[in-house]
């Protein structure tokens, strides 16, 4: 039902290349989150890998001249892992470093919930679940109405394909045959909160999907699905070249993910889908993403 | 004198964009499944290929509408205002509002005439709820000739419209010399005693309401607001001004509409009674056009009635 890009050779330098943004893309992620005293950690931490493959190697994109008309189209439809996106688009050139310490703040470009007004770039504001697939629908049909060859990507969650209209747009894309269009489900397998377990206080916050479920529900909306280690960069990169090859149906990528991943204490860890990090934890997740003692220095301050 | 009957608004729709996109190639139009009620099946023969079936999936169509927007193309929606207003409300929201999408939320079937559909078709609020929402402009034509005018207008303004069409032929008011002004009233009647400020189709029965308070020795102002939102203020209060007595009316609910928005504006800027005529807080029900309108009180000789109630009320 789901098929699994072959292997195909990546040049070592740029396999060393894309792990070393995804660690950076991580690094800045809590470091972000330190700093504002808000955001959310465990859903950013998952898709650091895919954001890296994406935008510095599978999207066609011009970061100095963010409204290329036929540049590639992202939509970060779980808008909540707004920290990440804005790492991966400041070390692509999209804005300086720096600005990543305004997020969240007054008048900063990098509100908690991508606003495209503000940031050049963002080619959608997200924010409210579910959302952003549809718009994703709207450009692959818009693409090629006006006859542009490029490619819509969407990253959904998984906890966010509860939202009903994940599924509509879904029935549409299918129906338009939207080969220029590929979602990919961060599929890390956690949400914020979830169920009470029969043995209270236990939760069970993940999505109650039974594993294969998500790749049997978009395979029985019409999409050629595809299943990909999300923390396997190479990986990653053969399924994107792959998935950029049409066959008159639109892509969904379940890429299997580890939420929190990279920081030991919040690998698979649902809390920290959104918390305020101690000084020491601080200095733990920077050991644990092989950053120097100055910058774990910094958190303790 | 009664004003005579005009053509339905959603002929025009489907008409006039049909016509508009003939010349300009953005337009596209999105359905859920009711271009056959909404008369976007005219548009669908002339360009079938800029006609996007949806399906009966309207969160989802407004997204899409946002993200075709940002191609290059201006979407046109296809479907009731139960259902491009109320139900989608939160895409229109995040992905129109706030994007300053250059979507065209037409929304047909406002107001009572719903074909007898009753109390989840008609929608009453929908002035209120996208009047609170920034970046949205409410425009709310009183017949066909002001419908063709808004819809023609509509693609010149670069961001998000919402269109308050009507399902039913409703009397016309406007020949075909009209040329419509956004954001301006237009003051359909002179009169010295009382100013009816009236949106919609709504108007056209209050010019007639003023011929029936005329023979009764009451000289009304009457000014039509097609544009809710940005409202007129300078106008609504130079007839404040005129006549002290304000009244509004309007095929709507009291609360938050074309009245809530008139009560603000002169509290503010020139203290004046106003006094509401529409619907009250309630669900309304099916019924034919006529008994509703008199069920709700607006029909003619029902604004009149109240209007002069009012006045003696005084």
């Amino acid at each position: 039902m789901s098929e699994i890009a072959a292997p195909a050779a990546l040049e070592p330098a740029e396999l060393e290349r894309l792990r070393e943004i995804a660690r950076r893309i991580r690094v800045e992620i809590v470091r972000t989150v330190d700093h504002a005293r808000a955001g959310h950690l465990g859903g950013p931490l998952s898709a650091a890998d895919m954001l890296a493959v994406l935008y510095f190697h599978t999207l066609r994109i011009r970061p100095d001249e963010p409204d290329w008309p036929d540049r590639d189209r992202l939509i970060l439809s779980k808008g909540h892992s707004s920290v990440g996106l804005y790492a991966a688009m400041a070390l692509r050139g999209y804005f300086p470093l720096e600005e990543m310490a305004t997020f969240d703040a007054v008048g900063s470009r990098l509100q908690g919930h991508p606003d495209m007004l503000r940031l050049p770039g963002l080619d959608m504001s997200t924010g409210s679940l579910g959302m952003g697939i549809s718009a994703g629908v709207g450009m692959a049909l818009g693409a090629r109405l006006g006859g542009r060859d490029l490619r819509t990507y969407v990253i959904l969650g998984d906890g966010e394909c509860q939202e009903g209209e994940v599924w509509e747009a879904a029935m549409v894309g299918a129906r338009y045959r939207l080969d220029n269009l590929v979602a990919i489900v961060d599929h890390n397998r956690l949400q914020q909160f979830g169920w009470v377990a029969s043995a209270a206080p236990e939760r069970i916050p993940h999505p109650p999907e039974a594993p294969g479920e998500l790749v049997a529900k978009w395979s029985a909306f019409g999409w050629r699905v595809m299943e990909v280690d999300g923390h396997d960069i190479a990986a990653l990169v053969r399924t994107f070249e792959a998935a950029a090859r049409p066959d008159g149906r639109p892509v969904a990528v379940i890429a299997h993910t580890t939420k929190g991943k990279g920081v030991s204490f919040m690998e698979n860890r649902y809390y920290w889908h959104t918390r305020a990090i101690t000084p020491e934890d601080f200095a733990q997740a920077m050991r644990d993403l092989g950053e120097d003692a100055p910058d774990a220095v910094e958190g303790a301050r | 004198m009664t004003l005579p009957m005009g053509r339905a608004q959603r002929e025009i729709f489907g008409e006039t964009l049909t016509e508009m996109a003939r010349t300009d190639p953005r337009i596209v139009v999105l359905d859920a499944d009711l271009g056959s009620s909404t008369k976007g099946d005219i548009f669908e023969k002339a360009h079938p290929e800029r006609y996007l079936q949806m399906g009966i999936a309207e969160q989802n169509m407004l997204g899409v509408a946002a993200g075709i927007s940002t191609m290059g193309f201006v979407p046109y929606i296809s479907t009731f205002v139960s259902f491009a207003v109320v139900r989608p409300l939160d895409q229109v929201r995040v992905l129109i509002a706030q994007t300053m999408a250059n979507v065209k939320i037409t929304g047909g079937y406002a107001g009572l005439f719903t074909g007898q559909a009753g109390k989840t078709h008609q929608i009453v609020d929908d002035v209120s709820i996208m009047r609170a929402m920034p970046n949205m402009v409410v425009v709310s034509p009183c017949d066909d000739t002001e419908a063709r005018e808004v819809l023609r207008w509509s693609i010149t303004y670069d961001g998000p419209v919402y269109i308050r069409l009507m399902r039913d032929a409703t009397q016309r008011l406007f020949d075909d010399g009209y040329a419509f002004r956004f954001g301006e009233v237009v003051t359909v009647r002179e009169g010295r005693d009382v100013t009816l400020v009236s949106t919609g189709a709504q108007t056209a029965r209050v010019v007639d309401a003023a011929d029936i308070l005329a023979a009764d020795g009451i000289d009304a102002h009457v000014i039509h607001v097609p544009t809710i939102k940005p409202l007129d203020v300078d106008a609504i209060v130079a007839a404040a001004e005129r006549t002290g007595e304000v009244i509004t009316i309007e095929e709507h609910s009291i609360i938050g509409g074309l009245g809530g928005a008139v009560a603000e504006t002169l509290s503010e800027r020139r203290p004046t009674r106003v006094r509401r005529i529409g619907l009250p807080d309630i669900f309304t029900e099916s019924g034919t056009n006529a008994a509703l309108l008199d069920l709700y009180g607006l029909s003619a000789p029902r604004v009149a009635e109240q209007v002069s109630a009012l006045l003696r009320r005084a």
